[in-house]
């Protein structure tokens, strides 16, 4: 495919390796923020082709993964509802709750329906009338603008019958409470690419001069965060601390201003729990008052009771690039995707996930 | 989740009373509905990056370049005089 298959090109690869390994002469971490950058380097071999001074920690880029607990409990909760038609996407259903997952209260016999847009859960409350049709409504930035978007269009259509369940995070005060993190020790940042795409660059240059860390926003082929990784490592060996941008194709200083009106229009910045993180000041969204009828949180004022998380289940040191997966005690033993013990598990852009797909681990 | 694609704007239409510009889009050999009011200015052959049934930006055909050009504009190319054989093929 025309923008993606080029950006795999073998022999272009094995020159930015070689470029990256003359460039290096000192050992440096690197965090990749986005999950989908940590699926292509474990996926494509980049992290084993890396010299060894260099490495790479995963970061907490995967909204699936971060997703409370406890909110996945209440969507569990509604689902259950013979009244309600739940709807997310695909990774989300697999997540474990306390007690089970939306793809076992399915099973059970719950209306739950993966998507591929929000958009088409507007339809399906139009098509509906008599049921309670609710978007579990997780992601990030990029995200944001389409969950928020069916939000309008329902309005816009006088759909009475459809709420959003919200669990937004945002990029940037992760990236802040990384670095605040005293156990994490990251030299340089790989921006996460699609989430610049709505929000832009300008949020990183304050970061980036506060810290004193290059933040290159990369995008997710091959030779993408290969020359992601050689950017940061140009700018350390140069005692440098930049924003620089590698996915220009894609994004644009300024963002999307559409999609951040959108955005705007429907959402407001609120903290956020992150799951095996804890609460990051200002890195969610909330749904405003103005449309508080389509707030599944208030909607359906359900209060579940916080339960605790599984206790072997490090993932959230795994997030926070203190950990890899294989130093949990669980990996590949009772914790597999067909049984995950964690969100990284589920997702293919979790940390868990992507290192057991890839690690020979996989029984035919 | 968070996969997001390039793909080619096939046709535009109006839907919802007009009032939602639709693209079906083509990914390879699939086709997909993408909405089209994240970018108002989004034609017919162009090519967009679409997130969950959004269209969110415009692939800039210049900076697409880039990625293959970098190694000889940092001047570490080396032997590799031609870069024609990296560069996309346009279709
Ligand atoms: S391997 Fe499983 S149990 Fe261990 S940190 Fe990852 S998700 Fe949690």
């Amino acid at each position: 495919m025309k923008y993606m298959s080029e950006y795999r090109d073998p022999e272009l690869a094995k020159k930015y390796l070689e470029e990256i390994k003359n460039t290096v002469s000192r050992p440096w971490s690197i965090m990749e923020v986005c999950g989908g950058q940590t699926h292509s380097l474990v996926k494509n071999g980049i992290i084993e082709m890396l010299p060894d001074s260099v490495t790479m920690i995963h970061g907490p880029g995967c909204p699936v993964c971060v997703t409370p607990l406890n909110l996945i409990d209440k969507a569990v909760y509604l689902a259950s509802d013979k009244g309600v038609i739940l709807c997310s996407f695909g990774d989300m259903l697999r997540v474990p709750g306390s007690q089970k997952s939306l793809l076992e209260a399915k099973a059970e016999g719950a209306d739950v329906r993966i998507l591929y847009s929000p958009l088409e859960a507007v339809k399906i409350a139009e098509d509906n009338p008599d049921k309670e049709v609710v978007f579990f409504a997780v992601g990030f930035e990029t995200t944001a603008p389409a969950n928020a978007l069916s939000v309008v269009h329902a309005h816009r259509r006088g759909v009475k019958n459809y709420s959003i369940l919200a669990s937004h995070v945002l990029v940037p005060p992760a990236i802040k409470a990384v670095i605040d993190d005293e156990e994490s020790k990251i030299d340089g940042f790989l921006a996460a690419g699609h989430v610049c795409t709505i929000m832009g660059n300008t949020e990183y240059h304050p970061i980036s001069a506060k810290y004193k860390v290059p933040i290159v926003v990369t995008g997710f082929e091959p030779l993408d965060v290969l020359q992601g990784i050689l950017m940061v490592i140009r700018q350390l060996e140069q005692s440098k601390s930049e924003v620089e941008n590698q996915y220009a194709r894609i994004v644009r200083e300024e963002g999307n201003r559409d999609a951040q009106k959108v955005i705007d229009e429907v959402f407001e910045v609120r903290h956020q729990m992150w799951r095996g993180i804890g609460e990051i000041p200002d890195s969610g969204y909330a749904v405003r008052e103005k449309y508080a009828a389509f707030d599944a949180t208030k909607k359906f004022s359900v209060t579940i009771e916080e339960a605790p998380e599984n206790p072997d289940c490090i993932s959230g040191q795994v997030m926070k690039g203190i950990k890899k997966p294989f130093e949990c005690s669980q990996f590949g033993k009772a914790c597999k995707p067909t049984n995950p013990l964690g969100a990284p598990m589920v997702s293919s852009e979790g940390a868990c996930a992507a290192y057991y797909h890839f690690s020979g681990l996989v029984e035919a | 989740m968070c996969l997001a694609i390039p793909g080619k704007i096939k046709s535009i239409e109006m839907q919802y009373d007009g009032k939602v510009r639709m693209a079906k889009v083509l990914f390879g050999g699939i086709t997909k509905e993408a909405s089209l009011e994240m970018l108002p200015d989004a034609d017919i052959d162009d090519y967009v990056l679409v997130h969950v049934g959004v269209a969110i930006s415009k692939v800039d055909e210049e900076e697409a370049q880039k990625t293959f050009k970098y190694l000889e504009e940092i001047g570490e190319l080396g032997d590799l005089t031609d870069v024609d054989e990296y560069l996309p093929k346009t279709n």
